[in-house]
């Protein structure tokens, strides 16, 4: 009783404490940007569990940004970015969105990384009528929202199907645990279309079991899974949960690979599961070791700024960014509805990820890596074709 | 059989932890009659300054070999900045509110709790990254009984969390300032009238609590390396949950909170293991609104034990 009353008493509070937290990055004049400038938004994790997402997500849009405002621009005008720290939450993410759009009047947003955020965000924009591309956010629902939502990656369907793919075929198991977190859409997303293609490719799912985002104890959940033993092990979560999984895991003394999904990529992802998390695989958008030239320039020019290996969601930041300037450029006007149809005409762009083709469900059409972790870094290890 | 044992040692390693931070409320909820709610940030800044002084011994990374000379030097670090920490909370936040009603001490612990949280966000304090505490005691495995692990940090850690209970035990129990605590549990203003110094009383419940909350962040961190950033709302969960083991075992109480948090620890596990995992905050929840329903006062109420 006391403790839900003192729940009752906090939350408000600590929700008011994290609206105040929320430092909006640094942008030139307020409003729409300066008198000749284009501003665009974007909203994402900037602090929180979930950072490294943000972070690099943005620093890909600022690059894509100073490089086409060094080659002049849309017809001589500057883009401009204004960027809003989500914390990871939802409720965060629409209040963004609807700052950027009413308050800031942003002509187009970047944005979420999370699936859940994305869906809170993409409504919001909807609603205005102004139009979204998320960069890296997974599931189908994102799309499903309305005409001016699209995304520049593939979709958990097909993700989930790659991990399936690849762990019969390639790594040639045939019993798979899967560990999953049941607050975050894009998990239970990856979940369900993994056992789908996982058991119709004649595997067996030998236990399902779940977990709550920043959980600390897995090991009744490990326990069970150890009593039914796995060869592989599906962990679609986020980094640190991933890798505080994998410290247990090896702890526990399961010897079975883990398996996860894009939500892996970030360097803390070593820097918590250490050893334990070596020789796991995940699926991805883009391994940096690709050896096209898009790829090979983006990473010598991201670490070049930011003096560090672009991850995936990096390279999302920029194809988003780059994407919506193509759109912008082709398109009638900068109104939503010019402007969304612009984006859906997209054909063939080429992109760091991947070649993009926007298909009528407003998704991207494109093809999946699988890395491995080895010494510490992502290794190249396959490739699958949608 | 495994599973049982496994569910057994991981209960009792978790409840030894919420009994830890537990003694820290009921201690505080025994003289001044009011919940400290900023005691769980206590404990979190214990884990993270646990995790900055591990940086500062230069074991960062999970390369690096583990230490246990340093490992101690951590955990006393830790308990002598938490006790700091306690004592400034104390003096500049409660103190003046001495007089005042409580539920004004109560938001003031809110407000507390929340300067700690962002104050931990800040890119100079611990930032927002989540971060791998190093390991400070070689992983070996010490025996293994039908397959579960017993290791030697997990023995180390129970043993830390053990020999800290029964120290405050022989404090409470066996000396003069302990006799000044349960008088000033029993009764603050008549303490006074006796010539107890009440302010230093009071003071040093702060200290002891904090220390005992720094020391359960640090065997956490050690359990579970993957630190979450300070602000997270697991933190929150965990330090609501050390509370709930306060109230079951009966708040005010120093043995009830031990047993709380002992019997929170095997409800959660037991319910995890055995029922469905992702709905142990329900059976922790539960156990509290049975046990507030059946004897108000918890397991060990007032009517068996002097409060402190």
């Amino acid at each position: 009783m006391t403790a839900s009353k003192f729940l009752r008493a906090v939350l408000p509070v600590l929700l008011l404490a994290g609206c105040g937290g929320s430092a909006p990055s640094p942008s030139s004049a307020p409003g729409g940007g300066s008198s000749d400038g284009i501003l665009i938004g974007h909203y994402g994790s900037m602090t929180g569990s979930e950072a490294t997402f943000g972070q690099s997500t943005d620093n890909g849009i600022r690059l894509a940004i100073e490089e086409f405002n060094a080659a002049g621009g849309l017809s001589g005008r500057r883009i401009e970015l204004k960027t809003y720290d989500t914390q990871g939450k939802s409720q965060e993410a629409g209040t963004a969105v609807t700052r950027l759009i009413t308050d800031d009047k942003v002509v187009a947003v970047l944005g979420e990384v999370a699936s859940s955020l994305s869906i809170a965000g993409g409504r919001v924009a909807q609603q205005f009528g102004v139009p979204m591309i998320t960069p890296s956010s997974t599931n189908p629902a994102v799309t499903q929202i309305g005409d001016k939502v699209f995304r520049v990656c593939f979709l958990d369907s097909f993700q989930g199907r790659a991990a399936a793919q690849f762990a019969r075929d390639h790594l040639k198991v045939s019993r798979a645990a899967i560990l999953y977190d049941q607050g975050q859409a894009y998990s239970k997303g990856l979940k369900d279309f993994f056992k789908e293609a996982f058991v119709a490719r004649g595997g067996t799912i030998t236990t399902e079991q779940a977990y709550g985002g920043g959980d600390q104890d897995f090991s009744a959940q490990l326990t069970t899974i150890r009593a039914t033993a796995p060869e592989v092990i599906y962990v679609p979560g986020y980094y640190t949960d991933a890798g505080n999984i994998a410290l247990q895991v090896r702890k526990l003394g399961l010897k079975a690979p883990l398996l996860g999904g894009d939500g892996w990529d970030s360097t803390q992802l070593v820097a918590i599961g250490g050893e334990a998390i070596e020789g796991s695989y995940f699926t991805n958008h883009y391994s940096h070791q690709d050896q096209r030239p898009e790829v090979d320039n983006f990473v010598q020019r991201y670490r070049a700024k930011f003096g560090q290996v672009p991850d995936g969601l990096a390279a999302l930041g920029y194809d988003a960014a780059r994407l919506l300037f193509d759109a912008m450029a082709r398109g009638k006007s900068l109104s939503g509805a010019d402007l969304a149809a612009a984006i859906a005409a997209t054909r063939d762009f080429p992109g760091v990820t991947g070649r993009i083709t926007i298909d009528p469900n407003r998704d991207a059409q494109k093809s999946a890596v699988v890395v491995q972790v080895r010494g510490g870094v992502p290794v190249y290890v396959a490739t699958v074709e949608p | 059989m495994t599973k049982l044992l496994q569910t057994l040692s991981d209960g009792l390693a978790v409840g030894s932890l919420y009994a830890l931070i537990a003694l820290g409320y009921t201690m505080v909820y025994g003289i001044l009659q009011f919940i400290n709610f900023a005691h769980s940030d206590v404990f979190v800044v214990g884990a993270w300054v646990s995790y900055t002084l591990a940086l500062a011994f230069g074991l960062a990374g999970a390369t690096s070999a583990p230490s246990p000379a340093a490992g101690f030097a951590i955990l006393l670090g830790a308990m002598l900045a938490c006790g700091a920490l306690g004592f400034v909370i104390e003096r500049f936040a409660y103190r003046p509110l001495r007089a005042a009603p409580r539920l004004n001490v109560l938001i003031t612990a809110i407000g507390v709790s929340l300067f700690l949280q962002n104050v931990g966000q800040l890119p100079w304090m611990f930032g927002t990254q989540p971060q791998r505490m190093p390991s400070l005691l070689p992983d070996t495995t010490l025996f293994e009984a039908a397959g579960v692990r017993f290791g030697l940090v997990d023995l180390a850690g129970a043993a830390t969390a053990v020999v800290l209970m029964l120290a405050l035990e022989a404090l409470i129990y066996r000396t003069r300032l302990g006799r000044a605590m349960r008088a000033c549990a029993f009764d603050t203003r008549v303490a006074a009238l006796m010539g107890i110094p009440v302010d230093r009383v009071i003071s040093f419940t702060f200290v002891l609590g904090s220390m005992l909350a720094a020391a359960a962040g640090f065997l956490y961190a050690m359990k579970y390396p993957g630190l979450n950033q300070p602000a997270h709302a697991t933190w929150v969960l965990l330090g609501l949950k050390a509370f709930v083991a306060a109230v079951v075992g009966g708040i005010g109480n120093v043995r009830g909170a031990m047993l709380g948090g002992v019997l929170i620890g095997l409800v959660e596990m037991f319910g995890a293991a055995y029922l469905s995992p992702h709905l142990r905050d329900i059976y922790v929840f539960s156990l509290l609104i049975v046990v507030l329903l059946v004897r108000p006062s918890g397991i060990l109420g007032r009517a068996t034990a002097e409060k402190v």
